[in-house]
């Protein structure tokens, strides 16, 4: 029912010049409900955010409170509170005056703003601060102040910006388990930004995962560690082993060079997949019965709760499994996956994919430069449709010596490559296996093996 | 090796001679009479002289309208500059800057020459006009400066809890730039209590200010005499500056 949903976002898009921040962004927030906006950082979740604060007008789209568009309204006519990242505490105020600002400015009498703000201090344990000056508090009583300041409006949508990233790990634990208690006390609803996983975890009824601007996935936290939707959410929530695998037919995959049972079907026969293992999730066996495949233990560390190793496989690949029994390095392990353990998904693309145009016999031109290339069939000035696999990339040191130059921007181990998002100068986004080890952010020379480079003709 | 303190003997020397020996000497001046000898007398005559009193409190009431008329105005001009949407260039700024560039002693001729051909009578509007215009860069500036480094999510969480852009400049940027307010104060309010040569020029000594009759008495070698009141005037601006830098810390210890 959609008069359950305080907030409805349709159609969101926000540019600053050509970089798209926000892509057409459809979510809802029912009432009462605890929405975590998580994405690593650049992602569009605080532009979101201060989008339904009305600090940034959308450039298309709506955005509905309790039905009605709120889009033109500016943020002082809002019935929302925000809390800010730095508190933004005004230091020319002390505690108790700060709380009372937005009662002040509604006219509420000065009896009432002294009950009310006197029942938020003690929701947020800080009875007795009243008159202490802001700057006297540590950082997690402003972060308590900050949000009795939103909550004593009794906004209809609470909305907290990465509030509790200035603290420290202890505080922010605590502070995460408080703010779930004043969730639950007060009804309100929360739509909570962080880039913080574990945070996103604990605290929400629902996670929207955004990366560059597009929701990845939308779904309770059991559903989102369990059955991540792509390999960015698979590899931005929790610790797991992202595979590269082919389903041979309805309940049946292979990875790791090894068959395996599992419980995905309708992803068709033969078909090329990913698939997702959490390291909790490989299990130890003595039973040569029940052994799927066996490794070699490479490391072990201990992590307090469990250990944590790194074993290679019988056919060269590189697992995590965690365990509370440690194995010492250097033993030979039999190890098992239950089928339910196995999530699948779709590769989101099979090879690199660009629009092209033959240049001469034997020369395409394509992403800005030009590139040797078989071109049978095909005559000069043709346009068409470049294909070429993720290994056909070469990166190179200097960003002089390739023919493009660009920027690591994504990683992601897969137990024997590394599956790289490489963004050229020009925008333009190339995927590349390999076995080198790069860091994000690396500056790269990029070169294609004419050999691996494929032309099709334009359908449009 | 030398020892680095030594580095500074130049400054500490440059300091002594041009700084501390001066006042020591206004000081000695001060209380002695013309034959050298010990006497309050000096101090005293400006406490009963009538003129000399009024003289002062004519210094400060003009001192106190420049810094109010330079309030006024130079905040909204401060404002303004530190606005992104109102002014995009930094050349504005410098716009305003620029006047400092240039001589206070010229701009002042400048200005009489300018009220001379304009026929308009100099008394103590044109006096008000020519401090205001020397001084008003002393207090944009400041005020700018705070304004500029002020961490803009104080008016964005105001706007949040339910303020219009009206109350959230009263209630939340006026006060954060108060420490700005405060220095522009201290480098209007004081200069303008010594100064004499604005009201030479723009009202051809028709009004006397403090630092007029200091420059008269040492002009006509009453040097002792002289001396008490640089040094009477020395401690009242000593005082002010020490008040104004009392709330100043107070205020500015609350911007972090």
């Amino acid at each position: 029912m959609s008069n359950d949903y305080i907030i409805d976002i349709q159609h969101l898009s926000k540019s600053y010049g050509d970089h798209k921040v926000l892509d057409d962004i459809n979510f809802y927030v029912r009432r009462g409900e605890f929405v975590t906006l998580l994405g690593p950082s650049g992602c569009g979740k605080t532009t979101l955010l201060r989008q339904i604060a009305g600090f940034v007008a959308p450039d298309e789209g709506k955005i509905l409170l309790e039905g009605k568009d709120i889009s033109g309204i500016p943020p002082f006519e809002r019935p929302l509170n925000t809390v800010f990242q730095r508190y933004a505490l005004f230091p020319h105020l002390d505690v108790f005056d700060n709380i009372a600002f937005g009662l002040k400015l509604q006219k509420v009498p000065a009896k009432e703003i002294e009950v009310r703000v006197k029942k938020m201090l003690k929701m947020v344990s800080m009875t007795d601060y009243e008159d202490r000056s802001v700057d006297s508090l540590s950082g997690g009583q402003q972060q308590r102040v900050a949000i009795a300041r939103a909550l004593v409006n009794y906004p209809k949508v609470l909305l907290l910006d990465e509030p509790l990233a200035a603290l420290d790990l202890k505080m922010r634990k605590d502070m995460q388990l408080e703010l779930k208690e004043i969730h639950r006390k007060m009804g309100i609803t929360f739509i909570y930004v962080t880039h913080d996983q574990e945070e996103a975890l604990t605290l929400s009824d629902t996670i929207v995962v955004l990366n560059e601007g597009r929701i990845q996935q939308i779904g309770t936290p059991t559903d989102i560690y369990n059955e991540p939707c792509n390999s960015f959410v698979a590899d931005f929530i929790g610790e797991s082993n992202i595979l590269n695998a082919r389903m041979i037919r309805d309940r049946r995959v292979e990875f790791i060079g090894h068959e395996f049972d599992c419980v995905d079907e309708g992803f068709g026969e033969d078909v090329l997949v990913d698939v997702v293992v959490r390291p909790e999730d490989i299990y130890f066996t003595t039973d040569p019965a029940r052994c799927q495949f066996k490794a070699k233990v490479n490391s072990c560390i201990f992590k307090g709760v469990h250990y944590e190793m790194w074993v290679d496989t019988d056919d060269g690949y590189e697992l995590m499994i965690q365990d509370y029994d440690a194995y010492p390095v250097g033993s030979e392990v039999m190890l098992y996956i239950d089928p339910d353990d196995i999530q699948v998904m779709h590769k989101e693309r099979l090879c690199n994919t660009v629009p092209a145009k033959v240049a001469e016999d034997g020369v395409v031109e394509m992403l800005g430069a030009k590139f040797e290339a078989s071109t049978a069939g095909f005559s000069a000035g043709d346009e068409v449709t470049a294909e070429f696999p993720f290994s056909a990339v070469d990166l190179l040191d200097h960003q002089e010596d390739g023919k493009l130059s660009g920027e690591v921007h994504f990683l992601l181990y897969k137990a024997d490559h590394y599956h790289l998002t490489v963004r050229t100068d020009d925008g333009d986004s190339l995927w590349v296996d390999t076995n080198d080890i790069w860091d994000k952010g690396d500056l790269v020379g990029i070169d294609i093996a004419p050999e691996g480079i494929k032309l099709k003709a334009r359908n449009d | 090796m030398i020892k680095r303190s030594y580095w500074s003997l130049p400054y500490f020397i440059f300091m002594v001679v041009f700084v501390v020996l001066p006042l020591i000497l206004i000081v000695l001046y001060a209380f002695q009479d013309g034959n050298g000898h010990f006497t309050l007398s000096n101090v005293t005559r400006f406490f009963t002289d009538s003129d000399s009193l009024s003289t002062f409190a004519l210094s400060i009431e003009v001192a106190i309208e420049n810094t109010l008329i330079c309030i006024l105005l130079g905040y909204p001009a401060a404002w303004i500059l530190s606005n992104k949407q109102l002014n995009r260039s930094a050349v504005t700024v410098m716009l305003f800057i620029m006047p400092m560039w240039i001589n206070a002693l010229m701009r002042t001729l400048a200005t009489a020459e300018l009220f001379n051909v304009l026929g308009v009578t100099l008394g103590k509007g044109t006096l008000l006009f020519g401090m205001v215009y020397d001084y008003i860069p002393f207090m944009i500036y400041p005020i700018y400066n705070t304004l500029m480094k002020m961490d803009k999510s104080y008016a964005e969480a105001a706007e949040d809890l339910g303020a219009n852009p009206w109350t959230v400049f009263w209630k939340v940027t006026v006060p954060l730039s108060m420490p700005g307010v405060m220095s522009g104060v201290l480098m209007v309010f004081m200069p303008t209590v010594s100064t004499f040569a604005i009201s030479e020029f723009l009202t051809n000594n028709k009004i006397k200010l403090f630092g007029t009759i200091i420059q008269e008495n040492i002009n006509s070698s009453m040097w002792n005499y002289g001396a008490a009141l640089a040094f009477i005037m020395l401690i009242i601006i000593g005082i002010t500056s020490l008040i104004g830098e009392g709330k100043q810390s107070e205020t500015e210890g609350g911007l972090i």
